[in-house]
């Protein structure tokens, strides 16, 4: 029988020569990533159960990214940062990604795969659900919780049920209005909040091949909407010319095997998707955005790991130049890289930052910011009723901030289309020349 | 582990999302500091939407305003229990604020493991939509041997899915005491 790239990848990883879904193997992990909001519990745990003098077991394998409550006066988010400053120096950890230097990065998954921590053919753990945006490296990378990662730092080892796996080919070629995030969006909608639980999503087809490293993130990062374990794109020319210059790593490339077994095989045709929104309150809310113009909205807001990368602020910058928002608009940039992008990316010789100021956005600075509502500080926060469009990956109540809050799902496309009208906007309306 | 689990249920609906069980702007309290992480206990579930926290009625409160402890240490909810992120803190909430068991129609991956491994409370599946059944402070006792769920408030009993190869982890107390028993790291 056959194996998917998950399945060869666990197998590799327990010194097995096979595993078969339900199989429960312990594997050796390559990388764990941990930040500000799950680290200290994960360092408490670990101290615990190894003891206080206890050392990890290998400190070139462990990855600190803080990004989630960094620019904040909370006392004990800022206590939080000094708990993990310390253990990174206690332990000697070279990849501390430390917030007020110039070392700090931004949200953990992108800054990851920046720093040249995704690797293919490798087993990556975090702290953090949206660990399986790494997938799009070719690797197995899931997210789990503060024990999990304590007995990682412990051992380097941990159990994994083996997944079965869904399998998303899109053929043909996306119009040049769709982005990942209406894919993404399209999916979930089709199988539910819980359609991929357990599961192992893997994308495939001419049409994902075409996409960048940024794009191919954002597939995988919202797999976790679905329920899933970990989702995958095989990697080839696309992950090895990112990879350049970012690791000395070569990685493992696996291919799944043609009578690989999946639970779910479906293709899909590109030609005829049309641009996405998820409706309060759940991912799987689907709607197109054009059934949604009559929705009115206070605010707009791109960012976040899944939907604030330079290809997502390119995206919106052709749509906002030379225009004017109508309701509040924030720019959240993922990493610092990023944000030195918007400087550096132009368009009609203006930078996207230039061009966002100009619209009249906000950019605030590289972190996950109001994705996860965060203390009441927190830039782009909600506080009440507001109605939202947002390029983030979950719209569950009160996770902008206010539980009251609306949140709309979309493409950078389509956030920024609907910044410039105060509805719900199809973003064809504004891009007619490449339609 | 206990046999028997008896209790007070707390009745929730579907996709109950760890933003739900434990806002985000709570996530900056210790979590091992005895006092401080009281926090938990009292803001756990304080992100369910009024209208559906203790159903059918709804807005009732799982922790009352200035407690840490719950009057309901027995949650029942519908599918896709735990949804959202990988925080542990939102298992760890429920269990600080006095949480036992929860019975759910199906579970969110990395909240079943992280209520397994961190030993927090016991994660049960329900074979029937129990949340149409029970009632927010039925009595309920639950047998972990028969696998079996009695709503002593109503009379009824019906059969819950059995804990399968998870029960090892669950009886040792944790995975690391499953581990070091089964040797896989030194006592
Ligand atoms: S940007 Fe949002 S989804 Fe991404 S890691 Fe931060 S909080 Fe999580």
């Amino acid at each position: 029988m056959g194996m998917t790239i998950t399945e060869k990848i666990l197998a590799n990883h327990a010194g097995k020569t096979s595993v078969a879904p339900g199989d429960n193997v312990w594997v050796d992990v390559d990388v764990l990533m941990t930040h500000d909001v799950c680290g200290p519990g994960t360092i408490d745990i670990f101290k615990k159960q190894f003891g206080q003098n206890a050392k990890v077991w290998d400190p070139e394998k462990v990855v600190i990214l803080p990004d989630h409550f960094i620019f904040t006066a909370d006392p004990h988010a800022n206590r939080n940062i000094e708990i993990i400053r310390a253990f990174a120096k206690e332990q000697k950890l070279p990849y501390y990604y430390d917030v007020g230097t110039e070392n700090y990065k931004g949200v953990c998954h992108i800054a990851l795969a920046q720093e040249g921590h995704n690797r293919p053919g490798e087993v990556l753990f975090g702290t953090d659900s949206h660990t399986c945006t790494s997938g799009a490296f070719g690797m197995f990378s899931t997210g789990i919780g503060n024990t999990d990662a304590a007995f990682i730092l412990g051992t380097g080892k941990l159990w994994v049920k083996v997944p079965e796996a869904m399998r998303f080919e899109w053929t043909g070629t996306f119009p040049p209005y769709i982005m990942a995030k209406d894919i993404l969006l399209h999916v979930i909608g089709d199988i539910g909040c819980d359609g991929a639980t357990y599961r192992t999503m893997e994308w495939a087809g001419d049409a994902v091949y075409r996409f960048s490293m940024e794009e191919r993130m954002t597939l995988c990062n919202m797999a976790i909407e679905a329920g899933g374990k970990n989702a995958v794109i095989e990697a080839d020319d696309t992950t090895f010319d990112y990879l350049k210059g970012r690791t000395d790593k070569q990685g493992t490339v696996h291919h799944s095997d043609a009578d690989a077994k999946y639970c779910f095989n479906k293709t899909y045709k590109a030609d005829e998707l049309e641009p996405v929104v998820a409706k309060p309150h759940s991912p799987d809310n689907r709607a197109l955005a054009r059934e949604c113009k009559d929705v009115k909205l206070d605010r707009s807001y791109i960012g976040s790991c899944t939907g604030g990368k330079i290809t997502d602020f390119i995206a919106a910058a052709e749509i906002l130049n030379g225009e004017k928002v109508k309701i509040d608009t924030y720019i959240v940039p993922a990493t610092v890289d990023v944000e030195q992008d918007l400087h550096k990316e132009t368009i009609d010789g203006k930078t996207l930052a230039q061009i966002f100021e100009d619209a009249g956005a906000r950019i605030g600075e590289p972190s996950c910011a109001a994705c996860l509502g965060g203390p009441k500080d927190t830039f782009g926060r909600t506080h009440g009723t507001e109605v939202v469009i947002s390029t983030t990956n979950r719209n569950f109540p009160g996770r902008m901030g206010s539980k009251e809050a609306a949140v709309y799902l979309a493409s950078p496309y389509t956030a920024a289309a609907s910044a410039l009208t105060g509805f719900v906007t199809d973003p064809r309306e504004f891009i007619p020349a490449r339609v | 582990m206990k046999k028997k689990i008896q209790g007070r249920a707390f009745v929730l609906g579907k996709n109950i999302d760890t933003d739900q069980i434990i806002p985000a702007e709570h996530l900056v309290y210790s979590l091992s500091d005895p006092e401080e992480s009281k926090n938990y206990g009292k803001f756990a579930l304080s992100g369910v939407p009024g209208k559906d926290s203790g159903l059918p009625k709804g807005n009732i409160p799982f922790v009352e305003d200035g407690q840490y402890r719950s009057q309901f240490n027995i949650i029942i909810g519908g599918s896709n229990f735990g949804c959202g992120s990988s925080r542990e803190h939102a298992p760890a909430c429920m269990e600080i604020a006095g949480v036992q068991a929860v019975v759910a129609e199906s579970y969110a991956r990395i909240f079943y493991r992280n209520s397994i491994d961190g030993g927090f409370f016991i994660p049960l599946e329900a074979k029937q939509k129990l949340t149409e059944e029970i009632q927010t402070g039925d009595e309920i006792t639950i047998d972990l041997q028969t696998y079996t769920l009695t709503n002593e408030t109503q009379k009824k009993t019906y059969s819950l899915n059995s804990l399968g190869d998870v029960i090892d982890i669950i009886e040792a107390g944790n995975i690391f005491e499953y581990a070091r028993k089964s040797g896989l790291i030194p006592s």
